[in-house]
């Protein structure tokens, strides 16, 4: 479909959205219940009473405060009602244009909103994930149009490169590098891969990202493709997505239905065939060597790099891979600029961060901040604090291989470096908050059980040597532990840390290093002292 | 010169480190010219001894009581030896570790047993559910692998004792050697 | 194409080699041995038991040796002491996580497992023995697989598929859990694919594969010398 005619149908949905005095949005994420009663609530009054050209009821994507949902926006009243139920559905049709259902409303200006800063999640809860004219009519693949129509590739991964955009989904390698090396390495047949297998627990940005604006993934995998020269992409998401599975199938039939993918996309001498490659429930499939067997058919298990996936990825040629959030930034970088980016963000980590709030914390939800944010900031005024009277003792950051931080340290402005030197990590964004009712041990052993459970077993270290860190973090929490077996932890986490043939090895002892680091008391409290001999003469 | 006072004792294993031992043959008379045998299951002493320089413990740690006399053994003991590989790793009494202590049981006093087969109420050790190796329970000061080390190796490792060079002591053994 | 030439040092020892080469061969060419147990000559490299890492001057971690190239001005260490603690750890581990018990191997005495612990005085196991219920697989007519025994270097599984082509092996489950498994896990006497060719007992480091009818300490494998594996590397190079 050429460049016009995209325009036209968004224009045309725009016209039809506008035909309508209020509109009705509803959150549709994974996480808000009811929200099919919902609409079917809402829709049985409009049609009693006989208002569907004056009232539009239009299903969207998560919000963000999932802690209150299921979320209604009101617009164009910008009202937002929380903790909606199927019989509310007549009370809030009749306050259209009125005074709001007071008992419903959200209050407004809640530091949540307003403290956040928008741009991957713009567009989330505000349009129909499963309509591509909504995502036309707000000015979606326009990035994509004009990066294939005006732009030369160069001068796209020289755009991204300027950002300073870096990896979202943990180890925050600059992604302008990456698609310069994939760009240059010699093959004529390339892959751009999504790395969708978000797997850390309490992390699900990049499935709300998937679920809520779909379009805008596959926007940036198609300027990525375009900027490296591949021609074929892969979408790796996991199978426990089943709604963002299915909007994605929806999205790139739609997208290849207005020649967006497909063949001489906008006209333009660009090929591009994404296919989506569900994970069967692999932690370590996230690892991208992983993933890539995984893609090619076999045992998600990791290969040993260099050499890396950017000179010989699938089937041994040159290959993209980026997370979710990563694509989903790339669009507004070819669309506000280099320098937009650049300007948000800390000296050495740019733009802004989803992360998902979860734990001990008032409002559980999907945040975006711009890094530099600090962890105070983001917990006590974003998150609302410690519900139930209870203080903070920890976040923990990074997901199972992440580390725990503080109190102390909640000043710390977030950035890749900062959380580093902190023995945490950034990883895919994932948050959760630790209360003092929460024995760090316990929590710690439970991350441990994680690792050990996904390891995928190819190598010794990783293997065994997370088996026996868990069994040692067994006897902390039974307090059957002695002076020793503290040293053998630390030996056994640096050993796991040092020898490790992947990431998932190689970060695993993280919780247990950050915890030994700032929590090493709880771990002496759990130690006994050695039984007290009773000698008797007769052995 | 003080004679090195020097123990053996005999836990869950089948006594063949003991015959190691007595494998020296006549290296024995020159080792007797500087270690008392001070308790042993080769002597003829009933008590465990004060206090003792070496103790050389043979077997695995299966039962309460063997338990009980490791304990003892190390609090009047100077250097404690694992000798061999019962000792050492658990070897061949740990092999029921896998399958628990009623699989055991039950595979001796029943599965075998054509008359009257029961598992005996009395005169039977209170096993521990698994034999484990020594230095699960109490600090060893040297390992000595094999099944059973030779006599030659025995036989090297008491001659440094005796000339103190125990710290830097390489023997030529293995698990299972 | 003129192969590229690469001066490097090991230990302090000036050596040269193809830029194809990875450490361990050019370590091995210059009689610097470097420990091993998943690598075997002839077969595909996987880097997995990490045995073979090495200090890299400049790298903050340790490489494997066998699946690390090398580049030009490279220093490497390979027997430092946090290198041979890494190794004496890796090699206990190993240890802890199945129920090796030497004395009653058909191996004992021609086991790399055991040789490495010797060598690398490895006198006792420091973590606790996980004891887990292994079986033995002695379906097969010629052959036995013991769980107990098995180290998981694959090496079975790359010598079916890569040499016999038979792909009979590969590994079930994953992390602590990882088994060994014939064909969609059936026992190995009712495997449709396997040729019965004896590849993988001959290439297995430890006693976990071997021939029916060996008792303790006589299970000998033929591993330095087999034709296929030699053929395999004249192919590579």
């Amino acid at each position: 479909m050429p460049r016009e005619e995209l325009k036209q149908s968004g224009e045309r949905q725009r016209q039809f959205l506008n035909g309508f005095a209020h509109h009705i949005l509803v959150c549709t994420g994974l996480g808000c219940l009811h929200n099919d009663e919902i609409i079917r609530a809402l829709g049985e009054v409009i049609a009693t009473q006989g208002l569907e050209h004056h009232i539009l009821v239009r299903k969207v994507g998560c919000m963000g405060l999932c802690a209150l949902g299921p979320m209604v926006l009101i617009l164009p009243e910008e009202i937002s009602y929380q903790s909606v139920h199927p019989r509310d559905a007549a009370e809030i049709i009749a306050a259209l244009g009125k005074e709001p259902v007071q008992r419903l409303l959200l209050p407004p200006n809640l530091p949540f909103f307003s403290r956040q800063q928008k741009n991957v999640l713009a567009l989330s809860g505000r349009i129909d994930p499963e309509n591509i004219d909504d995502y036309l009519a707000v000015g979606g693949y326009n990035a994509a149009i004009t990066a294939l129509t005006e732009m030369r590739p160069g001068d796209i991964v020289r755009q991204i490169q300027e950002s300073g955009l870096r990896g979202r989904g943990g180890a925050g390698y600059p992604t302008g590098l990456k698609w310069s090396t994939v760009a240059k390495a010699p093959g004529s047949q390339k892959h751009v891969v999504c790395n969708a297998d978000e797997g850390d627990p309490g992390a699900f940005m990049d499935r709300s990202v998937l679920e809520s604006t779909p379009h805008s993934v596959l926007e940036g995998m198609i300027i990525a493709a375009y900027a490296v020269g591949a021609s074929n992409g892969y979408i790796y998401v996991r199978a426990e997505y089943p709604l963002a599975v299915k909007r994605l199938k929806l999205a790139i039939r739609e997208a290849k239905r207005h020649n967006l993918l497909g063949h001489a996309i906008c006209g333009a001498a660009f090929d591009l065939n994404l296919e989506i490659r569900l994970g069967a429930g692999a932690f370590v499939c996230g690892e991208e060597t992983a993933l890539i067997e995984s893609i090619e058919g076999r045992r998600g298990i990791p290969r040993p790099r260099p050499p890396y996936p950017a000179e010989h990825g699938l089937w041994g040629h040159p290959t993209l891979i980026n997370n979710v959030e990563t694509f989903a930034n790339i669009p507004l970088i070819i669309e506000r600029g280099a320098a937009w980016f650049a300007n948000l963000g800390t000296e050495k980590s740019k733009g802004t961060k989803v992360f998902a709030l979860t734990g001990k914390i008032k409002h559980t939800g999907l945040i975006e901040v711009p890094m530099g944010t600090t962890l105070r900031e983001i917990v006590f005024e974003i998150g609302g604090g410690i519900p139930g009277g209870h203080t903070f003792k920890a976040i923990q950051t990074g997901g199972p291989s992440g580390g725990c931080i503080p109190a102390e340290h909640l000043d710390t402005p977030v950035s890749y470096e900062s959380l580093n030197e902190l023995g945490s990590i950034m990883g895919s964004g994932g948050m959760i908050v630790i209360d003092e009712t929460t024995s760090m041990v316990e929590i710690v052993r439970y991350f441990m059980q994680f690792c050990m459970d996904e390891s995928c077993g190819k190598c010794n270290p990783c293997r065994v040597g997370t088996a026996q860190i868990h069994g040692l973090l067994d006897k902390f929490c039974n307090r059957t532990a002695t002076e020793a077996d503290l040293a053998t932890l630390e030996m056994l986490c640096q050993l796991v840390k040092n020898t490790s043939l992947c990431g998932l090895g190689q970060s695993a002892p993280n919780p247990v290093l950050s915890t030994l680091r700032y929590f090493r008391q709880e771990y002496l409290d759990r130690i006994v002292d050695p039984a007290p001999p009773h000698l008797e003469n007769q052995p | 010169m003080k004679k090195l006072r020097l123990a053996t004792l005999w836990l869950d294993g089948c006594s063949g480190c003991h015959m190691s031992l007595l494998d020296m043959d006549e290296r024995l008379l020159d080792l007797a010219a500087s270690i008392d045998f001070v308790y042993s299951p080769l002597v003829d002493v009933k008590t465990f001894p004060e206090t003792v320089d070496v103790t050389c413990i043979e077997g695995a740690v299966s039962s309460a009581e063997d338990e009980h006399k490791l304990r003892t053994v190390r609090e009047r003991t100077a250097l404690l030896i694992a000798l061999g590989d019962c000792a050492v790793t658990g070897n061949v009494p740990a092999m029921r570790n896998s399958c628990g202590i009623g699989q055991v049981m039950t595979t001796v006093y029943c599965k075998r047993e054509a008359l009257n087969p029961q598992i005996p109420a009395t005169g039977l050790p209170t096993l521990h559910d698994q034999a484990l190796p020594l230095h699960s329970f109490v600090k060893v000061d040297l390992f000595i692998p094999g099944c059973p080390p030779s006599a030659d190796t025995l036989f090297s490792a008491l001659t440094a004792l005796i000339e103190g060079r125990a710290a830097d002591l390489r023997l030529n053994t293995r698990f299972g050697a | 194409m003129t192969a590229q030439i690469i001066t490097l040092t090991i230990n302090g020892l000036q050596v040269s080699g193809l830029a194809s080469e990875t450490i361990l061969q050019v370590a091995r060419e210059n009689n610097l041995p470097i420990p091993t147990l998943c690598f075997l000559e002839g077969l595909s490299t996987q880097g997995s038991c990490r045995l073979c890492m090495v200090e890299v001057a400049g790298s903050p971690k340790p490489q494997p040796a066998c699946v690390t190239l090398i580049q030009e001005g490279m220093e490497i260490s390979t027997h430092t002491e946090q290198l041979l603690h890494y190794r004496r750890k890796i090699i206990e581990l190993l240890f802890s996580e199945r129920n090796h018990v030497c004395a009653v191997c058909v191996s004992n005495g021609h086991c790399e497992l055991q040789d490495l612990a010797r060598e690398h005085g490895v006198d006792h196991i420091d973590f606790p023995y996980r004891y887990p219920a292994m079986t033995v697989d002695a379906s097969h007519s010629r052959f036995v697989l013991d769980h107990n025994r098995c180290i998981l270097c694959t090496r079975c599984v790359r010598v079916c598929g890569e040499i016999e082509g038979a792909h009979t092996w590969d590994v079930k489950n994953r992390g602590i859990r990882s088994l060994i498994v014939a064909d969609f896990d059936t026992p190995w006497g009712s495997s449709t694919t396997c040729t019965g060719c004896g590849k993988c007992v001959h290439v297995c480091p430890t006693g976990a594969l071997s021939e029916k009818g060996k008792s303790v300490a006589e299970m000998l494998k033929k591993r330095p010398s087999l034709p296929y594996l030699v053929a395999n590397r004249t192919l590579e190079h």
